[in-house]
């Protein structure tokens, strides 16, 4: 029964979701279409980091670097003319893949705490080389000059149109999403989080499946995966990335800034952890709170950071927890 | 050559700082377990408090010493109210509710004085530089910084090494059921090391004060520098602090100053001009791969844990 009724929560989030452009319209408030977009985007990112962090156990605190990294690609190409967005989008995708192939390799060799640390350490860096890069604006970032561009596709100038497609993006990852971690993979990245040695004893080497499951979640797969696989959660936060520079259509380090890792996290445990479904959740509530709050006073974050205190302390289970009940 | 020992002191002056963070951070960890993202912020604290108290004494020196207890105050509290519950939950829920309470220092402090940035005033005793070396000046204030870090470090090591609590100290992190068993007040040892390490990172943070910026946010700045030394010289100990501190603080500064004038030596100076600072500020990251991808556990690993 849990099943059905998680079945038609996900359904009614759907069309609910489908029906914010319209509603929009009707209300002559195109703002709300802007800001459902943006919590879309973010749902991407918070998805691909509940993979990680969810299943794998892997407490990645340096999300955000995909998500720069895939900004980058798209406002890099745009500065020099190149506004093509199945070559931006890829870019994004292939560059955010190999940097997460890079600090892969390096921190899951470690685990717990040092896994935190060097996450973060690596996205500060990467945060700081954007600084650095003043050919892009440095510290003040540019504007992108014009949105990706699809020969003719789609006209992402066009708000309703684009968020169609962030919509139908999300609703693809969420099913690729469920297909992945049902599937052997999944099983074996789970078991590894839950107990590495007897995942071992078994005789799957869980270095090798969590690497792969913590590139997965940015960007390349190894070839016997299946390519949906590999479409679903290699564009995950890389594309998210690309997505969000288009959003903004302005780019800038912060996109990397380790405040931006935390709040993809929280996202991760509001809607609730090993979910899928839940870091959605999570993703519309904690900016549809930004939005909230910040309409109500300049200091709003002295009201967020307590608000995170109280969910981590009381609420484990997330959002999604209370909806459906069936662990 | 005295150029590259101003800014070898200037390393070690960082160094100094890093290492009171470091200490403090590592500490925490190392007996309570804990991962906590606030630690940056109870340096920030002890900056604006020792700013503060500054202003309304009108003496530096004065403000500086209200500040350190009233750091120790305020990590007590915190310790009290909200990070006490954590020691028993993994390190996710840890580093969410402390960055929740990074979030709430950042806006708290931005309340009280304001986001832009603000500058503490030197007495003129500590404002000038005196003669270090035939044709070498050094202010008088950073030598004091490095004075005073030391200063801290060998207390420290005294502490740990040869008083009562010291002893508790080093037995709560090898085993702390044990110790709790043996009729340890196990909660107000831990309080204690909190505020201890909430008055060294205050330390820094007043220390930091004049030569710094200080506001909202600078804490984070700092810690994720202290995360690469604590990576680099192993977690929970003491001697691993010192080693990372220093290197860290070392390569940083130097890296700096002279990796652009060496680049240019190489290749283009417009090339350098653009690379030099990009590759600066990477240095430390990319000397925290290395050291990870040969040692994972850090220079210094602790044992048992």
């Amino acid at each position: 029964m849990a099943i059905s009724r998680r079945a038609i929560v996900l359904a009614a989030g759907a069309v609910l979701l489908a029906l914010v452009p319209p509603v929009a319209g009707l209300l002559n408030q195109p703002f709300y279409v802007d800001l459902f977009r943006r919590m879309m985007i973010f749902a991407i990112a918070a998805l691909s980091l509940d993979l990680i962090l969810g299943y794998g156990g892997m407490v990645s605190f340096g999300h955000a670097a995909y998500l720069g990294i895939g900004a980058y690609a798209v406002g890099i190409f745009a500065f020099y003319g190149v506004d093509n967005g199945f070559l931006q989008w890829s870019v994004a995708i292939a560059a955010s893949a190999a940097a997460a192939l890079v600090i892969g390799v390096i921190s899951i060799r470690t685990s717990g705490v040092y896994f935190i640390m060097i996450t973060l350490a690596f996205t500060q860096m990467l945060y700081y080389l954007g600084i650095s890069l003043e050919t892009y604006g440095g510290d003040n970032g540019m504007p992108l000059k014009t949105r990706s561009q699809f020969a003719g596709l789609v006209d992402l100038r066009n708000p309703s149109a684009f968020y169609y497609v962030v919509l139908a993006l999300l609703l693809l990852f969420l099913l690729l999403g469920r297909r992945l971690v049902d599937a052997r993979f999944g099983m074996v990245i789970r078991s590894a989080r839950s107990n590495e040695p007897r995942a071992r004893a078994i005789g799957f080497a869980p270095f090798r499946y969590k690497l792969a499951a913590f590139v997965l979640a940015i960007g390349f797969a190894p070839f016997r995966y299946k390519l949906a696989a590999f479409v679903l959660a290699g564009g995950a936060c890389g594309l998210a990335g690309a997505l969000l520079a288009n959003q903004t259509e302005y780019l800038t380090p912060d996109f990397m800034h380790w405040t931006r890792s935390g709040e993809i996290m929280f996202m991760v445990i509001l809607g609730g952890m090993r979910t899928l479904f839940g870091p959605v959740l999570g993703a519309v509530v904690l900016l549809g709170l930004e939005d909230v709050l910040s309409a109500l006073t300049e200091h709003w974050q002295i009201i967020l950071g307590p608000f995170l205190v109280v969910v981590v302390l009381f609420a484990k289970r997330g959002l999604f927890g209370l909806v459906s009940r069936d662990g | 050559m005295l150029l590259v020992l101003e800014q070898g002191l200037n390393g070690l002056q960082y160094g100094v700082m890093l290492f009171l963070m470091a200490a403090g951070l590592t500490l925490v960890f190392g007996i309570m377990n804990l991962v906590n993202l606030a630690h940056g912020s109870l340096y920030m604290v002890g900056a604006y408090l020792a700013t503060a108290f500054a202003r309304w004494t009108g003496s530096f020196v004065l403000g500086a010493l209200l500040a350190l207890p009233a750091t120790l105050l305020v990590g007590v509290v915190v310790e009290v109210i909200a990070l006490r519950t954590l020691y028993e939950r993994d390190h996710l829920d840890q580093v969410l509710a402390t960055f929740g309470l990074i979030l709430f220092f950042n806006e708290l402090v931005a309340i009280v004085w304001g986001r832009a940035a603000i500058y503490t005033s030197l007495p003129p005793s500590l404002s000038g530089s005196f003669v270090l070396l035939p044709g070498l000046r050094y202010p008088t204030y950073r030598a004091l910084v490095i004075l005073v870090g030391v200063a801290a470090a060998v207390f420290l090591y005294v502490l740990v090494t040869s008083t009562r609590l010291g002893m508790l100290i080093r037995a709560g992190a090898s085993n702390r059921t044990m110790v709790a068993a043996l009729g340890v007040n196990i909660r107000r040892l831990y309080t204690l090391v909190f505020g201890l390490g909430a008055a060294l990172a205050g330390l820094a943070g007043l220390m930091a004060g004049p030569i710094y910026a200080v506001q909202p946010g600078m804490g984070e700045q700092i810690l994720i520098q202290v995360f690469v030394v604590i990576i680099i010289g192993g977690i929970g100990s003491i001697r691993g602090a010192v080693a990372g501190a220093m290197v860290v603080g070392m390569v940083d500064t130097l890296g700096r100053a002279f990796l652009r004038p060496t680049l240019s030596t190489i290749v283009s100076p417009a090339a350098a001009d653009k690379a030099g600072p990009a590759l600066a500020s990477m240095l430390i990251y990319l000397m925290m791969a290395a050291v990870l991808f040969f040692r994972p556990q850090g220079l210094f690993p602790t044992r048992g844990r």
